[in-house]
């Protein structure tokens, strides 16, 4: 078996995916997909001291939840993967304490979704392991502090503003036969298009998202039509509307399209802004919602492309630009 | 496509904030908290029987202590979602910057948390003040040496 | 009559705020700071003082009246003991305001947790 890139994609075989849990927060379980996910918490602390401690109990109870469908026990898993969107991605390495098998944390902001799938996969088809966590976790207080400001303080949010999802989401891939499978992924590069507007990450992921997606449709030689849904991670209303037009501008035909972060909330009844956000949007809104109706056959081919805004609030202050990435995955239903 | 085009891209798709409503809900918000304020003025002049100028430290005193409540009752931030500059520029939005760095720190203790957070977002009207006060009073004391 | 001209003022001053927040990525932080130096260097020829006479509360409540407070503190006390007046009085008029703050943040810290 020999795996090759073509450009910055490459096709997979043998790469399953046999179990997840997902774990949302209040305003997920009331948005649309509330039904579709394993567990909800309702209050953000969680029972436990400090939002931080609030979102690892949350990646732990999806944890859990992943295996015990599978029947496994921590060290039946090969290698865990990892990523969210705190400093040295806390949730997932103190996680990581508890478990007993090689761990690898990842960032990719709000990618990491994709990130952490993308790279378990190839490491699957390369077969050096034969099953593969991944885990991401995002949480709306405990993103706040670290990237804006503290909870309480009265500001009043920009019209460009995200909502950053609440909720912990983990995978596991396995060579073994199962009715989904990664079939492809693309693997993003960093764009940066000079916006500086924390306020407005829809506006700087775009064209990410649009680098991504065309790369994926010339190496694969795949168009929107080869898809039955292409869903961008987080790029909320504001940004996917301007990915749409930049992707019309380039005479493609963009057909069954939408944002997980327009997805994962009711935008015209709940004061989520321009929408979701956060590695927690995209993995929620594919993992709860998407990988069943790929199970069922209701969907035969979905893309996936995760965003992601590699801010940092100190080059933020700094003056600098925000660079962004985005990666795809193709998920597809097995015969 | 370049950053320039890219730009002009993006402008025509923004989303239109309701300025209007922003600046009229700042008007409202801003002009309640002064008739509060105003109350609360007058009651101490009364009940004292002192001046204005003696009653204000009271008026302010009570104000902060309005809006440290409020924050910590998880009420100021969703007032101030509306309200915008209604509810940052009068002295509560002080109190409430102040109040919302402490506890949000609280998680990290008394020392590396709040005490050493609790001027993160105020700190700068203090300094600012005082640095812009003691550069204006300088120019005005040697003025009014030679004047 | 006076409950009218502090509910105009200080929704004025809030407005302008708003305008600025509005139309530029000025933060709150920034705006706040801008308007105490402006509250300060509205302390000469006593401005600021004849607004208070005018607004009452009005103009005591915005921020600006937290610069303007700090200078005037500054000046009376440079009339008694010069040009050191200017750090030994800075304070005189706003320490109230401030002590509390710090003292209710305090307590309010020990008390709640933060919600969302």
């Amino acid at each position: 078996m020999s795996l090759h890139f073509l450009g910055n994609s490459v096709t997979l075989e043998n790469v399953f995916i046999a179990s997840s849990g997902t774990v949302c927060g209040p305003l997920e379980y009331l948005g649309p997909l509330g039904s579709c996910f394993d567990k909800s918490i309702q209050d953000y602390h969680y029972g436990e001291k400090s939002f931080e401690k609030a979102e690892r109990k949350m990646l732990r109870d999806a944890l859990d939840i992943c295996l015990k469908r599978e029947r496994l026990k921590y060290h039946d898993v090969d290698l865990y993967l990892g990523s969210d969107l705190l400093n040295q991605i806390t949730s997932v390495n103190y996680l990581a304490r508890e478990i007993p098998k090689p761990f690898i944390g990842v960032y990719g902001a709000c990618s990491g979704f994709a990130l952490s799938l993308a790279l378990g996969s190839l490491l699957v088809e390369a077969g050096f392991v034969d099953k593969v966590i991944t885990m991401v976790s995002s949480h709306n207080a405990s993103a706040e502090r670290q990237y804006r400001y503290p909870v309480e303080y009265g500001v009043q949010k920009k019209a460009t503003t995200t909502f950053t999802a609440t909720g912990a989401v983990t995978t596991l891939l396995t060579s073994q036969k199962h009715p989904v499978k990664v079939e492809a992924i693309t693997l993003g590069r960093v764009i940066d298009y000079e916006q500086t507007d924390a306020n407005d990450m829809g506006r700087a992921m775009a064209p990410a998202a649009f680098d991504t997606l065309m790369n994926h449709f010339q190496d694969l030689k795949r168009s929107f039509h080869d898809y039955d849904l292409v869903v961008t991670g987080d790029l909320s209303m504001y940004g996917h509307q301007i990915l749409k037009e930049m992707l019309q501008r380039q005479k493609i035909d963009v057909v069954r399209y939408n944002d997980c972060g327009c997805m994962l909330y009711d935008l015209s009844h709940q004061s989520v802004f321009q929408g979701g956000s956060g590695c927690a949007c995209s993995a929620l809104v594919t993992m709860g919602s998407l990988y069943p109706q790929l199970k069922d056959k209701k969907l035969k081919r979905v893309l996936v492309v995760s965003t992601g805004a590699l801010l940092s609030p100190m080059m933020s202050a700094q003056k600098e630009s925000i660079p962004c990435i985005a990666h795809a995955m193709s998920l597809e239903a097995v015969e | 496509m370049d950053h320039k085009e890219y730009d002009q891209l993006a402008e025509t798709l923004k989303p239109v904030g309701h300025k209007m409503k922003n600046a009229f809900f700042a008007f409202i918000y801003g002009g309640i908290i002064g008739i509060l304020a105003q109350g609360v003025l007058e009651f101490f002049m009364n009940v004292y029987d002192i001046s204005q100028k003696e009653a204000t430290p009271m008026m302010t005193i009570t104000l902060v202590f309005m809006s440290c409540l409020l924050t910590g009752l998880g009420i100021y931030d969703k007032l101030a979602q509306k309200a915008g500059a209604g509810t940052f520029i009068p002295i509560t939005g002080f109190a409430n910057s102040m109040t919302s760095s402490a506890i949000d720190s609280q998680s990290e203790g008394l020392i590396m948390g709040i005490g050493s957070n609790m001027f993160k977002l105020g700190g700068t009207v203090i300094t600012y003040g005082i640095v812009s006060s003691a550069l204006l009073g300088v120019i005005r004391y040697v003025i009014t040496l030679f004047g | 009559m006076n409950y009218l001209l502090a509910f105009l003022f200080s929704g004025f001053i809030c407005l302008i705020a708003q305008l600025i927040y509005d139309h530029s990525r000025l933060t709150p932080g920034h705006i706040t700071s801008l308007f105490v130096v402006l509250g300060s260097f509205l302390d000469l020829f006593h401005i600021y003082d004849r607004l208070v006479d005018i607004f009452h509360a009005g103009a005591l409540i915005p921020i600006t009246s937290f610069g303007h407070s700090l200078m005037h503190g500054a000046m009376a006390a440079t009339q008694e003991y010069g040009i050191f007046g200017i750090a030994m009085g800075m304070f005189d008029l706003t320490a109230a305001g401030i002590s509390a703050a710090i003292l209710f943040a305090f307590l309010a810290a020990m008390i709640f947790k933060p919600k969302s």
